[in-house]
């Protein structure tokens, strides 16, 4: 190992800190092309991938960007500044290092431009941005190396697929460039090695020691876990408890909704007043920062939060993280763990409290694989293409580019290194004439060829191609702030549709407060007090996770045990009942129960593919069930299960399960699905189709705004095979739709069928009788809603 | 039937579920905000290439409405086309307009999008007074039978946004016909100093629905 100069030994010693291995590894390989850290929270990973920087510039600090530094979160490359002010401040170094975000100031935006800091802190889209300018080449000119923290969450969204792209124009702007990952702990970190590193470079990957295991338990409840639905309320007192015996507890829900009514009731049964708090995506940024800043402070024993604490900048003193609901993957469990004692080699303490019976199930299972460092993730496949093109429309803004060149470069990134040319052709139509059968725009082409070399028809295009830089698509927010005589100030935000389904009156939660809605003014949900009424719930993006695959599996292997001796006595039981009455449903087979309950035929499958596909599963049968003429009436799915019911029993039900069958009908119910118009509607904002509505650009622009679903019925009306609509559906059935995993499942099976002919609701598939979310079967089911709705109205009015 | 009719100033009118409104008595169709050649005008303007079939779309609802209408006159209510470039129409839609024309008179109004004449045929006007109904592209403060456009209603229902005509013992709004066009909310301030006390909307889709318009506190 290579001593640490002076200054820097000095610096530690005085800290009486000592170099971890891992950052002594990463000095040694310093020169490598690419290098992937992979180390638990609080491993001291940034400055790991800091210090070969600071050496470097230590010893030669010529004027110029030498390290560009990118993370998923703005919050984060700030406190990453201030961290790193500390040791550049005791040991003189002369380094400067600046953050450069949305948040940043115009003039200092234009001044870094002009003279570049050493150190550059930034996120993926502010990267993209500087690349989109002409004079991108000498802002990077020297560049040296690039680090990219958290690497294993950007990894998992068109985020990431955006910043190899940028990054893949950052090798051919400055050659031997080289580039660090840092992630945490993941299942694959080959996959992730394969996603930074410039291809075919190789990509070392460091692990650093992963320290202790968690201690990682279920909450014992006073009160046994309802059978349905979710939210963990039942389990307050007991989580009131484990606050009070904590310095500091983060407690972790799946969806916003979730966090804000628990948060409700936590609130209401804490008659110690505990110091409590709420942190989610939808709150404001300066409620969110009052939280941070009180977290940071030691002032909060707990924060009810949701992912938007998944990331970001050590919160100290955590000493222990509850989840509530069944964490659906195991990895992200564990970096949730990871969220307790950011101290090296103290174990993480954590608590998993099941919102209900099958969730007991679901988190034993998580638990064993923890215990068992048996991580999952589902691979993610090649870069999506309308990521693509915008980063083609962004290298246009730059200045003019040959196709060529350009198609190598892009391969040259992981995600996009199987790329065909023809794909990365049809990429390029679409920037330069949209790509349609029709050719219709010869004179407005967006990109034109000028002497072999592609460039913008008309250079005003970069305005709006810069304003749209960025792949988060989240659905419109409308914001909500307190009405004037209350302040005026800013609560949040809520989506756009839950918006429109409230009248003047209405009563919802935000930020853990009731409030009233009274109007809509200048794009804003206006509101004003309302303590003490019950609540019209808030329907914030509702974002359900599936449960994994290899989740999924280890739960089939547990039932198959001959006893559940890790399981509550609550549980255990009643699967013992469903062994004794029905059956347990097995690995390589499929239970499908039928039996008659209230008045109705019943049939359950127990698929085990995640809600998502479950819930296909059930559109799709009850489709080829109306088929056969057996009248289904409608379904319900969960993670592990699809139940429906109709008018007639199902006889036999593996031709239902047909898979050309299944397939013919995804094939035409996919076409008018709002799923699919949804994600047509992100793919179209990310490859430059439509734009984002700005806020305060238009004043009454509506009239001006063409819904993306009507370009989604004329695209699929006059043009069904447009790249657009490819991108769609592949994006669809990965995500949404979820068909992959159907496929998976039918594999599974592989026709080992077991059908059971009950006579009464069996064990486990009485809890499904208490899910939210059943879906009616009827064609015209929309039109019929709209209907009653209108028929209703019109008698309450007295003119029907 | 899946259209609505209703009275304004003595005359039966007909909401057809396209967003067409029918005068049967006087054989009119009457249209509004076609907006004819959108795609190719954002194309010009902002490089944004959208899916050029809306005038084909556009074209062929105005079609079956006039075959099962056969009006003896249909007045386009203005912003027909989305600006005067955008009227050159490509040679097919050229041919099929004028097929749709002949044989019957045809009124375009002026709009704000389209103000001076194109080379189209019909007649061109600001407006028209016909019967006891006057046709504009914007509605006048005080008006009376008067049938307009130009705002693009629309109204959210059962988590559903539609299109639609308003009215009142005054007038009718009728919605954008145009495919590649956007909406103002049916509860907007543009709409409240209009639209009089007990004003109805109908909904467009595959049938022409009523609603009244709920009771507007939020503007107080």
């Amino acid at each position: 190992m290579r001593p640490l100069p002076p200054p820097f030994s000095d610096w530690f010693a005085a800290r009486g800190w000592t170099v971890h291995p891992h950052q002594s590894d990463m000095l040694a390989r310093a020169e490598a092309p690419a290098l992937l850290l992979v180390a638990p929270t609080g491993g001291g990973k940034t400055l790991a991938g800091f210090l070969p920087t600071l050496l470097e510039l230590a010893e030669d600090g010529r004027p110029g960007l030498h390290t560009l530094y990118i993370s998923p979160l703005k919050a984060l490359a700030a406190d990453i500044r201030r961290n790193l002010t500390t040791p550049i401040t005791e040991m003189a170094l002369p380094i400067r290092v600046e953050d450069r975000t949305g948040d940043t100031s115009y003039t200092r935006r234009q001044r870094q431009r002009a003279d570049p800091p050493h150190i550059l802190l930034t996120t993926p889209e502010s990267l993209a941005l500087l690349l989109s300018y002409e004079d991108a080449p000498r802002i990077f000119a020297g560049l040296s190396r690039v680090i990219v923290d958290e690497i294993h969450a950007l990894a998992e969204s068109k985020r990431g697929d955006q910043l190899m792209l940028s990054l893949s124009r950052l090798s051919a702007l400055c050659p031997g460039l080289r580039r660090v990952g840092l992630s945490a702990t993941v299942e694959d970190p080959e996959a992730i090695a394969r996603f930074l590193a410039r291809h075919p470079d190789p990509c070392e990957i460091l692990n650093a020691d992963p320290g202790p295991d968690p201690d990682i338990s279920m909450l014992s409840t006073e009160t046994p876990p309802p059978w349905a639905g979710g939210g963990g309320r039942y389990a307050i007192p007991d989580i009131l408890a484990e606050v009070r015996r904590h310095r500091t507890a983060l407690i972790f829900h799946n969806t916003r909704a979730q966090a804000e009514l628990f948060f409700r009731d936590l609130w209401l049964a804490n008659e110690d007043g505990l110091p409590i708090g709420i942190h989610h995506g939808s709150l404001a940024r300066e409620a969110r920062e009052r939280v941070e800043a009180a977290m940071v402070l030691g002032e909060l024993r707990a924060v009810v939060c949701t992912g938007s604490l998944d990331l970001g900048i050590d919160w100290g003193d955590v000493d222990l993280v509850i989840q509530v609901g069944a964490p659906k993957n195991v990895k992200r469990l564990v970096q949730r763990i990871g969220r307790a004692n950011h101290r090296y080699n103290a174990p993480s303490k954590a608590s998993l409290v099941p919102a209900n019976r099958w969730e007991v199930v679901e988190c034993q299972a998580a638990l064993d694989a923890v215990r068992d460092h048996d991580l999952d993730g589902d691979p993610r496949g090649r870069g999506p293409r309308d990521v693509l093109c915008q980063h083609i429309l962004i290298r246009a803004c730059s200045g003019p580019f040959d196709a060529e060149d350009l198609y190598r470069e892009v391969t040259s990134a992981g995600p996009y290194a199987a790329l065909s040319r023809a794909e990365f052709d049809a990429c390029l139509e679409f920037c330069a004439t949209g790509g349609y059968a029709l050719r219709a725009y010869d004179r407005w082409q967006r990109l034109m060829q000028r002497n072999g070399l592609w460039t913008l028809r008309d250079p005003r295009a970069t305005r709006d191609i810069r304003m749209n830089i960025g792949t988060i698509t989240d659905a419109e927010m409308v914001k909500v702030r307190w009405q004037n005589r209350f302040g005026g100030a800013p609560l949040g935000e809520v989506e756009e549709a839950f918006a429109s389904t409230l009248a003047p009156g209405d009563t919802f939660l935000i930020g853990g407060q009731i409030v009233r809605y009274v109007g809509l003014r200048e794009m804003a949900l206006e509101v004003t007090p309302a303590p003490g009424r019950e609540p019209k719930i808030a329907v914030f993006s509702g974002t359900k996770f599936s449960t994994s695959t290899q989740l999924n599996d280890r739960i089939l292997r547990h039932l198959t045990e001959p006893n559940w001796p890790g399981l509550p006595a609550h549980t255990a039981s009643w699967l013992a009942l469903q062994r004794e009455v029905s059956r347990l449903p097995e690995p390589g087979r499929l239970l499908v129960e039928t039996f008659p309950a209230e008045g109705r035929a019943h049939l359950c499958l127990y698929g085990f593919a995640g809600r998502a596909a479950q819930q296909t599963l059930g559109l799709l049968l009850t489709r080829r069930m109306e088929e056969e003429a057996l009248n289904p009436l409608g379904f319900v799915a969960t993670d592990y299960a699809t139940l429906i019911w109709g008018l007639d029993p199902v006889p036999d039900v593996s031709p239902l399960l047909d898979r050309q069958a299944l397939r013919d009908g995804l094939e035409t119910w996919l076409k008018s699905n709002a799923v699919m118009k949804r994600t047509f509607r992100n793919v179209a904002l990310v490859a430059g189709l439509i734009q984002r509505n700005h806020p305060g650009q238009r004043k009454s622009g509506r009239q001006a705004t063409i819904s993306s679903d009507i370009l989604y019925d004329t695209l699929q009306r006059y043009d069904p095979g447009h790249l657009l609509l490819q991108i769609t559906r592949e994006e669809a059935m990965r995500g949404l739709v979820s068909f992959g995993r159907i496929e998976t499942m039918l594999d599974r099976i592989g026709g080992r069928i077991d059908h059971l002919r009950l006579d009464r609701v069996t064990p486990f598939a009485a809890p499904l009788f208490l899910e939210h979310g059943k879906i009616a079967v009827e064609g015209a089911a929309r039109d019929r809603l709209l209907e009653e709705a209108a028929t209703r109205l019109m008698a309450e009015a007295g003119l029907a | 039937m899946s259209s609505h009719a209703f009275r304004l100033s003595g005359s039966v009118l007909s909401a057809l579920p396209s967003g067409a409104l029918h005068w049967p008595e006087q054989g009119v169709l009457v249209v509004s905000d076609l907006h004819l050649g959108k795609s190719e005008r954002i194309a010009r303007r902002s490089g944004t290439l959208l899916p050029p079939y809306e005038v084909t779309e556009t074209l062929s609802r105005l079609d079956a409405d006039i075959a099962t209408t056969a009006p003896r006159l249909v007045i386009c209510l203005g912003d027909s086309f989305d600006d005067l470039e955008a009227s050159e129409l490509a040679e097919e839609h050229a041919l099929w307009l004028a097929r749709l024309m002949a044989g019957r008179r045809w009124v375009w109004i002026e709009g704000n999008h389209d103000p001076g004449p194109v080379a189209l045929g019909g007649e061109h006007r600001a407006d028209l007074m016909l019967g006891p109904l006057t046709f504009r592209h914007i509605a006048l403060l005080g008006a009376e039978g008067e049938v307009s456009g130009h705002y693009h209603p629309k109204m959210r229902l059962a988590g559903q946004s539609r299109r639609c005509f308003l009215y009142d013992r005054a007038r009718v709004i009728l919605p954008a016909y145009g495919t590649y066009t956007g909406g103002l909310s049916s509860d907007d301030l543009a709409f409240s100093g209009l639209m009089l006390d007990g004003a109805m909307a109908i909904l467009t889709g595959r049938k022409a629905l009523p609603v009244p318009i709920p009771k507007d506190d939020a503007h107080g």
